[in-house]
């Protein structure tokens, strides 16, 4: 038995039946990971050393009979943006070479105290900006599927190393589609979820209002598994709902869309979408029309202002954030000669330490939130979003859910959009909306696009703290579309 | 709106960062691009259109005024990039204020 | 950098303008936690023990708002008068600083949490204390910086400095800011409103509770903006004088900015609108950075904290702890100890109010107590550089002193002793009398012999006492004091000489 190709959840149900032990199911995902991932590079660091002993330690608390949490032992991959105590944090920056926080992320903390196994720190656009994985400073991730082209970003590394059988389960973050879009293009499965939903601290931040930390695995089921392990109320967070978690597994088991109301959204569809993409997606919804859910068109007119108000509030948020990575406390500090003012320092520090995207945003939020700027550009882009949750509530009033597809194409080649800021921007055009608004959001697969034989991803959204919602139906699609291929999507991924 | 190269100079400045002259030049005119690709959000937002700064409304969350253990010092300085006196080590300040 | 300026005198300045003057004072609040943290707020810990990854900026922490410290702000909002915002936000104030982990500073920017107050002060003239209004703008809520020490240089001094360090102990704790509005119409007596405002701040905050407000050690900070204008003209430009941390330095800041700014515009010159640098030792300050190179802060709502919303029921619970204020305690205790406004002023400026009723309520008399906090005791805290109340010395040890006193045990010559025994920490009272040796010679016989020994050592006095010329006693009393080292009671050594030359008064 090939440990890897295990789900989680069958892992977990293993090591409950002590058919298996922790350490087993470790050193088979370490052993993976040593055979593919120079061809993939889904990872920064690996935590072999720390990993092995906390599968040691539940092994032994298992076999004294002790309580332990569903996931106990299953390995795990969490993205470079979340602070790990004592391991390289690097934000796939060089500005953060070296960096080894002295604190955890409420989400680490939250995987180490239900005893699953971080393997390693996930690859991924430096400080998560980017939709390919290609801006990180040490290097692209390549995607399982076609190690030509680009996994998707920012979190491009956690969704290769899920899609690569490196581990059944990753952390990602979503700011504008982060993870989502990876999920989409590797044949995976990533969740977004509620703003607030899950804790946001330790997670360096891109922008603030946009940012949140959510699942990624290859099924609905493991996926709920690992959102309902890290969600919750945390007050260190004070953007964190105090509020239950919905029962994002229970609604992954059921499984069920009979009565629910499906909306298509229009402005993402049609013109802009991939050949192969547009014809999965109306195959997906056929799908769940003969699992008895009906479906209608639904407008959201403001959606095409989206992109463009993203855009004035994530560089102007992130402008702020990163203003901190100053080369005075943490990290890399350059030009200090002993004569060099600390302005100087900070400014050549900061100069060598960020890629050429991150100056970029950097500068484009420092001229919109510039005094005479400020309200032609963040203040309007701030009433856009208004008019964007005016949008999708006017929309929830008429449907249970929303669709789309998560992405317009399928993974383009490494390279191709480097250049063109505006091209890999488009990108994200289908998963913005929802980081505006603050929903709830899922990706699963829907199949290969004809044309390239690669994945495509169905995008499914809640109103707010209702992701319950997105399980049911993402469970439910993903039991027709598995029916009918006999297996999931990923199993059909190149070995490597 | 056009933004210059001394106006990316400025930004440069703002933010601290020291660019080169090809930056300059680079980031001049891809700002411009930027810039006209989302400047067709001034034509929806009206006077009449609250500003959303948060995405989930929540007021008044606040913590207790209780001391909680901090980090040990050491474990700080020793990713720090110069410490000194117990103190971390900054270059020269030049400007007052 | 220029240091040096032309002066007018103050008297000819204010022939000619008219000052405008404008207060922003930081008070540090007396929280046991940061604003945004769990670390602990106590002064003179050593460096970068009181830090987490929220106050030393690192990545991935997040702020969250101590309850403790809006409700301070709020009382303090509730005490000037103002209104009290029902919904408002934080905002980041972004600039670049070593001391600023994040190099944006947590404040509130267009929505401060309270706004539109006054405060009365009153201010000593030639022609008895004037009651002067002083409008208050907003009171606002933000987090302090960490503290610098310039090293390698020969002054200490940020100029020449080769490197500075950083103590980020004080970074996110926090701050309220109070600014008030324009303050016009003061003239000459400008210096000393702003000095009676800052007083009057600082004792309200005292009696709210909120902070030490400890000027020397920089819990309570005042930046004084200043321009003067010809009567009849507009407004002129204004400078920003920071950092002045004592009353006598917001006075002579004033004072100085006046004269400077009178000579400039008389010779022709302009006032630069620019930040300045008061320095204590020379009275003047210094140019700092020019406004027209000034940060552009790029304020936007704190994306990581959420709206404050006090209700009405909330702002209501916290009005009904406000204590009795400074004024209406004054205009009381004026009353029951039946002063006049000078001698009230005494025991003000002396910092003596609260420990004078204090004395008073243990049990001392109204003029004894005031005697000692504003005579002896003021003087000894001005020598020492200290705040009265730092002395060391209590209302009840004042009462313990009295005590002996009115028992005949000490004089009060003695009972200075006393008290320099308990400012340099020697022990309790009764330690002090005993370790000391004090106590008043009341044995008739040692007495007698001193003042014997004094007669034969000044015939000539003697004989004039003999004369009847009595107020010659003075100098054998004095001598016989002397003698026995201060510890006689001069009245009894006075009769008892009369006595022992047969003479009567
Ligand atoms: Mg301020
Ligand atoms: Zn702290």
């Amino acid at each position: 038995m090939d440990l890897t190709r295990l789900s989680a959840y069958e892992l977990a149900d293993a090591l409950d039946k002590r058919e298996v032990s922790a350490v087993e199911v470790t050193q088979a995902h370490l052993d993976r990971m040593t055979a593919v991932d120079p061809k993939v590079h889904a990872f920064l660091h690996r935590t072999d050393a720390a990993a092995l002993a906390q599968a040691t330690s539940v092994d032994e608390r298992r076999a004294s009979g002790a309580a332990l949490s569903r996931l106990a032992g299953v390995p795990i991959a969490v993205k470079d943006n979340l602070a790990m105590r004592g391991e390289p944090t690097t934000c796939g920056s060089r500005i953060l070479e070296g960096w080894r926080p002295p604190y955890d992320a409420t989400v680490v903390a939250r995987l180490r105290a239900r005893d699953l196994v971080i393997v390693g720190k996930t690859n991924m656009d430096e400080f998560a900006m980017g939709s390919s994985t290609e801006h990180s400073a040490y290097g692209q991730t390549r995607n399982p599927w076609d190690l030509d082209r680009i996994p998707g970003g920012s979190g491009g590394g956690s969704a290769a190393a899920v899609a690569s059988f490196q581990a059944p389960l990753a952390i990602g973050s979503d700011t504008g589609g982060s993870i989502r879009q990876p999920a989409a293009v590797t044949g995976t499965v990533g969740v977004k979820p509620t703003y607030g939903g899950v804790s946001r601290y330790g997670l360096v931040a891109l922008a603030s209002s946009l940012d949140q930390v959510g699942p990624v695995a290859r099924s609905v089921l493991d996926t709920a598994l690992l959102h309902e392990a890290i969600a919750g109320h945390d007050p260190r967070d004070s953007t964190s709902i105090n509020a239950p978690v919905p029962d994002v597994v229970g609604a992954a088991t059921r499984a069920d869309v009979r009565g629910l109301r499906i909306g298509i959204v229009t402005q993402l569809s049609g013109d802009g979408y991939q050949a192969g993409v547009s014809q999965r997606f109306a195959e997906a919804l056929e799908h769940l029309q003969h699992l008895g859910a009906e479906i209608v068109e639904v407008s959201c007119p403001s959606f095409e202002y989206a992109l463009g108000a993203y855009y004035l509030i994530l560089p102007s948020e992130a402008s702020s954030n990163l203003a901190r990575f100053d080369g005075m406390r943490f990290g890399l500090r350059a030009g200090d000669n002993g004569d060099n003012s600390v302005e100087q320092v900070m400014s050549l520090t900061r100069e060598a330490g960020f890629g050429a995207e991150v100056k970029r945003r950097i500068i484009l939020g420092t001229y919109a939130l510039s005094s005479g700027y400020y309200d032609a550009y963040y203040g309007q882009a701030q009433k856009v979003r208004t008019l964007i949750v005016r949008d999708f509530a006017a929309a929830f009033e008429q449907v249970d859910v929303l669709v789309s597809p998560t992405a317009p194409t399928t993974a383009f080649r490494l390279g191709e959009k480097l250049d063109d800021p505006i091209a890999m921007y488009l990108n994200d055009v289908a998963t913005i909306p929802v980081n505006l608004a603050g929903i709830g959001s899922m990706s699963l697969p829907a199949g290969l696009a004809p044309e390239d034989g690669l994945p495509v991803g169905f995008q499914i959204m809640a109103p707010p703290m209702a992701d319950d919602r997105l399980y049911l139906v993402g469970a439910a699609l993903e039991a027709a579309l598995r029916d009918q291929w006999g297996h999931l999507l990923i199993e059909e991924a190149p070995a490597l | 709106m056009t933004i210059s190269r001394a106006d990316v100079a400025h930004l440069g400045r703002l933010a601290r960062l020291e660019l080169t002259d090809d930056e300059l030049d680079h980031y001049s005119t891809q700002l411009d691009v930027i810039l006209q690709a989302v400047a067709r959000i001034s034509e929806v937002a009206a006077d009449d259109i609250p500003p959303t700064s948060h995405p989930v409304p929540m007021e008044n969350v606040f913590r207790p005024d209780v001391v909680v253990p901090g980090v040990d010092r050491d474990e700080v300085f020793a990713a720090a990039p110069a410490h000194e006196d117990d103190r971390f080590r900054v270059p020269r300040i030049l400007d007052e204020e | 950098m220029s240091t040096t300026h032309d002066t007018m005198p103050f008297d000819q300045a204010l022939a000619s303008f008219e000052p405008v003057l404008g207060l922003e004072v930081h008070v540090e609040l007396g929280t046991n936690s940061k604003m945004f943290c769990g670390c602990s707020t106590v002064f003179g810990a050593s460096p970068n023990t009181q830090v987490c990854p929220v106050c030393l900026g690192l990545p991935g922490s997040m702020p969250v708002v101590n309850a403790m410290a809006i409700e301070s702000t709020i009382r303090i909002g509730l005490a000037l008068n103002c209104t009290i915002a029902s919904w408002c936000r934080f905002a980041r104030k972004n600039y670049f600083y070593p001391d600023m982990p994040k190099d944006y500073q947590i404040s509130q920017y267009d929505e401060p949490l309270c706004s539109n107050g006054y405060l009365d002060v009153t201010v000593p003239t030639d022609d008895g204390p004037t009651v002067v209004r002083v409008e208050i703008e907003r009171v606002h809520m933000e987090e302090d910086t960490g503290k610098l020490l310039h090293a390698g240089g020969a002054t200490g001094r940020i100029h020449g400095a080769d490197h500075s360090l950083v103590d980020y102990n004080r970074a996110g704790i926090p701050l309220v800011e109070i600014v008030t509005k324009t303050i016009e119409g003061t003239g000459a007596l400008a210096p000393a409103v702003a000095k009676a405002y800052v007083a009057e701040l600082r004792d309200l905050m005292r009696a709210l509770d909120v902070s030490d407000v400890r000027m020397e050690e920089g819990s309570m900070r005042c930046d004084v903006n200043l321009s003067l204008n010809r009567p009849g003209d507009g407004w002129g430009t204004r400078s920003e004088t920071k950092n002045v941390n004592s009353l006598r330095s917001v006075e002579r800041a004033v004072h100085s900015e006046i004269e400077r700014q009178a000579a400039l515009l008389t010779s022709g010159g302009r006032v630069v609108q620019e930040t300045r640098h008061f320095h204590e030792d020379t009275g003047r300050s210094t140019s700092g950075r020019s406004k027209e190179q000034a940060e552009d802060y790029r304020y936007f709502p704190e994306p990581d904290l959420v709206p404050v919303a006090p209700s009405d029921a909330w702002i209501e619970e916290l009005r009904a702890t406000l204590p009795e204020l400074p004024s209406a305690k004054r205009d009381r205790l004026k009353g029951e100890w039946g002063i006049n406004d000078f001698e009230l002023q005494t025991i003000v400026n002396a910092g003596a109010l609260d420990l004078v009723e204090a004395t008073i309520a243990a049990g001392v008399d109204s003029a004894a107590a005031r005697k000692w906090w504003t005579g002896e005791l003021q003087r000894t805290a001005n020598d020492r550089g200290v705040e009265l109340a730092d002395l060391g010395v209590t209302p009840q040890q004042v009462r313990e002193v009295e005590a002996l006193i009115a028992s005949g045990a000490l004089n009060d010559k003695l009972a200075r002793q006393v008290f320099e025994g308990l400012v340099a920490q020697e022990g309790t009272v009764a330690q002090i009398v005993s370790s000391r040796g004090l106590a008043v010679v009341s044995d008739d016989g040692a007495l007698l012999a001193a003042i014997d020994d004094a007669l034969a050592a000044q015939p000539d006095v003697a004989d004039k006492i003999r004369d009847g010329k009595v107020q010659a006693a003075g100098a054998i009393v004095g001598a016989v004091m002397k003698a026995t080292r201060g510890q006689a009671d001069a009245a009894k050594v006075r009769a008892l000489l009369l006595e022992r030359l047969g003479v009567s008064e």
